[in-house]
């Protein structure tokens, strides 16, 4: 009865253990043969030991054992080559690495950010001083993170969304739409250091003298919030154009047609139609561009100043503190890891934990808060 | 917000546009199977004085030179349910979006021959007024993603330049709702996003839509296609409800669908009309062979 495809299958599971792969495999495979799985379990029923370790039945459970209740002797896996199946293990085992990775980063600026946390440091000013317990805190790093972050923002999201709005939905000529697709590639693509000396040189141009300080002579400074954040809102343009773009071309045709149906415009269609039913990808790719924003130092190197205190110009309320320039986390971990010149880092390690918190939470927020809004369309 | 109230124009047609003259060919046999397909519907149909609103002359559709639609003349007529059928791919649905020219969508498709509603050609019209006198159901239910109450409200806002309140706009997207058998079900929780209700109800809800401009003629493509059969019940005692109030045309392929709630037929193949008439006409007694294989089911 036993025929030569059925010999092949090396581990005959004894009844019980099958029984609960059924119960616990039912999610991941659907298809059960019962009488092809009996078949094999009757013809060679010699159950071969045992356990080999806690995660037995999860490997049990793995595409490429042979095996499992539902073994089919024709599936391709049995055709597979030494090379696919080594391929399906390493894709599997890179998978785990990179969870393994993401925990050591989490858990070790836990460790060590915790340790070094102080909340007086959260709420006090850095000071100049080599000394560690003489330097302060960063409370003004961190207004500077939250500060670059939604000017970055703020200026990348209607211009971003206006993009994608175009080319998803009008798009002509074609030419200029690849000729678009193509200058967001290239940003996208473009270093931040370089994307932070070019908008050196644009903004120490005297033309954007109101952006930034001006010494006596008339020199422009060139650093400020405004320089930074123009430059930041250029990291976080691609991300938010690319999501924007994809969650309109999830919305069928059918839908903007319905509205054209109603005697409604484009104009009308796009306002009330498209971007409510967009707003999740938006949203997506807002919080990725804050991502990006929150966590750039070079553009912050460059263009922000490399005071560790905010430092207003001028006395306009909110102008000024914009016009001026200060520090972020990235800059200040950078400043006082063993590498920059402050060199405190217990202070870098707890910025960095703060920083990390500060980019974690924010992903999560605005994931929750546009998940729940996600239409589900039917196509 | 008069302007909401007023009632779509009625204009009087000559009373010898009304039926089209029986096509004079040789009355072949009842065809095998005729017995069974005899309408067996269960809804009552009261007899309603049939207008015209609209009409095509000679109306062609292609998409790059491709023929869709050849030389189709219809009328449609308010009081009447004109059901569209025939086998996938024959120019139904092309047919029915050159109605309100969503075909003009297309990029390459191109008309020729004449859409007139209520005696005018409708490229005199403005697109969107057009849009609004021909109101459109598709395939699939798309409500927009907002709230029961902005969806409606949607189709009337936005006509001037003021913007009404949800107060004033409120009886107008009761009534909408009502007439689309669908505020018993939602009247309490108008403020809930469409697309959490059900297919069924987010179909009747895009009916609602559509009837909240005040159509004059409803175009309905396969409505119940993606629905179970509770809820294409409760679209077809729409249909019939409604078909006294406005012009339905209504693309479908299920022929029992057509004999339940249409009040003449037309059958397609590749684009051509082959044969048209009230629902006796073709499903008892069908003139061409082509409509008999495929009311038959010989083929299709």
């Amino acid at each position: 009865m036993a025929t030569p495809t059925e010999k092949k299958t090396r581990k005959p599971p004894s009844k019980a253990r099958k029984r609960s792969q059924q119960t616990s495999s039912k999610t991941k495979r659907g298809k059960t043969r019962p009488g092809k799985a009996a078949v094999a379990a009757s013809s060679n029923g010699i159950a071969v030991g045992g356990h080999n370790g806690p995660f037995e039945d999860l490997l049990d459970r793995a595409p490429w054992r042979e095996n499992s209740d539902d073994f089919d002797p024709h599936a391709e896996r049995e055709a597979w080559s030494l090379m696919d199946r080594m391929g399906l293990r390493l894709a599997w085992a890179a998978g785990i690495f990179l969870c393994v990775v993401a925990a050591a980063i989490v858990l070790y600026l836990l460790v060590r950010g915790l340790q070094f946390v102080k909340i007086s440091e959260l709420t006090s000013s850095p000071l100049p001083s080599l000394d560690q317990s003489q330097s302060g805190g960063y409370l003004d790093p961190i207004l500077g993170t939250l500060i670059l972050t939604v000017l970055g923002i703020v200026i990348a999201l209607p211009i971003g969304v206006a993009i994608a709005v175009w080319l998803s939905e009008y798009g002509r000529p074609k030419p200029l739409a690849r000729a678009v697709e193509s200058a967001v590639e290239i940003v996208a693509g473009t270093p931040s250091i370089v994307l932070a000396i070019f908008g050196l040189i644009i903004f120490q141009g005297s033309f954007f003298s109101f952006l930034s300080f001006s010494a006596d002579g008339g020199a422009v400074f060139g650093r400020s919030f405004f320089c930074a954040g123009a430059m930041m809102a250029l990291i976080a343009l691609p991300l938010v154009v690319g999501s924007t773009r994809e969650a309109l071309q999830a919305i069928p045709a059918h839908v903007r047609e319905a509205s054209y149906a109603l005697g409604k415009d484009r104009a009308s269609t796009i306002r009330r139609v498209l971007l409510p039913g967009a707003r999740a990808g938006i949203g997506t790719g807002a919080s990725l561009g804050m991502g990006r924003i929150a966590g750039d130092t070079a553009i912050v190197v460059l263009l922000l100043g490399a005071t560790l205190e905010l430092q207003p110009v001028g006395n306009a309320p909110v102008f000024s503190l914009l016009k001026g320039t200060g520090s972020t986390l990235t800059s200040y971990v950078y400043n006082n890891s063993p590498a920059g010149e402050g060199n405190a880092p217990e202070k870098a390690y707890a910025a960095a934990f703060v920083l990390l918190l500060i980019v974690i939470f924010l992903n999560f927020a605005i994931a929750a808060l546009v998940r729940r809004k996600e239409p589900e369309w039917r196509s | 917000m008069e302007k909401l109230n007023t009632p779509p124009p009625v204009r009087r047609i000559s009373p010898d546009k009304k039926s089209k003259p029986a096509k004079p060919s040789s009355t072949t046999a009842a065809s095998k199977r005729n017995g069974k397909v005899s309408v067996k519907t269960g809804r009552s149909r009261p007899k309603v004085e049939s207008i015209e609103r609209m009409r095509t002359v000679d109306l062609g559709i292609a998409y790059g030179g491709k023929s869709a639609v050849n030389g189709v003349s219809l009328q449609i007529k308010k009081g009447e349910v004109l059901a569209l059928i025939g086998p996938s791919g024959c120019g139904k649905t092309t047919y029915l979006r050159s109605l309100n020219l969503l075909v003009e969508q297309t990029p390459t498709a191109t008309r020729t021959g004449k859409i007139m509603l209520d005696g005018e050609d409708v490229d005199k019209l403005e697109l969107t007024e057009l849009r609004r006198k021909v109101g459109m159901v598709f395939q699939q239910p798309n409500p927009f993603p907002m709230s029961i109450f902005d969806n409606i409200a949607y189709g009337i806002r936005e006509r001037g330049s003021r913007k009404p309140t949800r107060r004033v706009l409120k009886p107008f997207v009761e009534e909408a709702l009502d007439r689309a058998n669908l505020l018993e079900e939602v009247k309490d929780n108008l403020s809930h996003p469409a697309l959490r209700l059900s297919g069924g109800q987010q179909q009747r809800l895009c009916i609602a839509r559509s009837l909240a401009v005040e159509p004059e003629v409803l175009l309905l493509d396969e409505p119940c296609s993606a629905l179970d059969p509770r809820s294409t019940a409760a679209i077809e005692d729409l249909v019939l409800k409604l078909r006294s109030e406005i012009a339905i045309v209504i693309v479908t392929h299920n022929m029992q669908q057509a004999q339940r709630v249409a009040d003449r037929v037309a059958f397609m193949y590749l684009g051509d009309l082959v044969e048209e008439g009230t629902v006796t006409q073709v499903f008892d007694k069908p003139q061409q062979k082509r409509t008999r294989d495929y009311v038959s089911g010989d083929f299709g």
